[in-house]
């Protein structure tokens, strides 16, 4: 049967907890590979941010951005976890 | 920006958000399916899939000029962000000659960094003025 979870602030997505019931075998596949630990690093105040294009949602439109496209102006780049989560 | 898809954000705009704003979301609602932008600012989750709430203030330079990055639970605080572009605004306009102390406002002294104010801070900015 399919179990209740209770929604939380981050967009649901499968619960890497949940491997406790499977066996070991199951568990050591399921401990970070080494090839997904890519290297993530934060990008620098004062250096440039990197370009990019993407698709949007924009009053009623669906549109390209490019970043490069508001040089010029002050621009808020924000991210979150996905839509409708609460916060 | 956020994995979900511009069908997502039109449905969340359109049967929730437009009910909190007026018009609706003011701005481009973007989308990153995969997450490639979010793992170029740092703010990718593999292990989730999904972006945390990270928020970049880049200038018209296209510098990125200061970051936050919260985890999901807690919210962003919007006066904040507005008061550090209004912050780096100024700085940019005086041509770096103007610096805001810790918890400058508008409207509030600027310190002009010289050789005269090494050491003398203290004499022209008190610590109760970083919290009103």
């Amino acid at each position: 049967m399919p179990k209740d979870f209770q929604p939380g602030c981050a967009k649901p997505v499968e619960d890497s907890q949940s491997g406790k019931t499977q066996d070991a075998a199951a568990q050591a596949v399921q401990e970070k590979p080494l090839s997904s630990a890519r290297e993530v690093s934060m990008i620098k105040v004062g250096k440039k941010a990197p370009n990019f294009t993407a698709p949007a949602y924009f009053q009623g439109k669906f549109v390209t951005v490019e970043l490069n496209e508001y040089l010029g102006k002050w621009v808020l780049l924000c991210f979150y976890p996905g839509d409708f989560t609460f916060v | 920006m956020s994995v979900d898809s511009v069908f997502v954000h039109k449905m969340w705009n359109d049967n929730e958000l437009s009910k909190m704003v007026k018009g609706g979301v003011p701005f481009p609602m973007l989308s990153d399916g995969g997450g490639k932008v979010g793992t170029m600012y740092g703010v990718y989750d593999d292990e989730s899939g999904v972006e945390t709430r990270g928020r970049f203030i880049i200038d018209p330079d296209g510098k990125v000029q200061g970051y936050e990055v919260l985890t999901p639970p807690v919210g962003r605080n919007v006066s904040e962000t507005f008061r550090q572009v209004q912050a780096f605004q100024l700085v940019r306009e005086s041509k770096g000659t103007q610096a805001t102390p810790s918890g400058w406002k508008p409207g509030k002294m600027t310190l002009k960094p010289s050789p005269d104010l090494v050491g003398k801070v203290w004499e022209v900015w008190k610590t109760d003025m970083a919290f009103d």
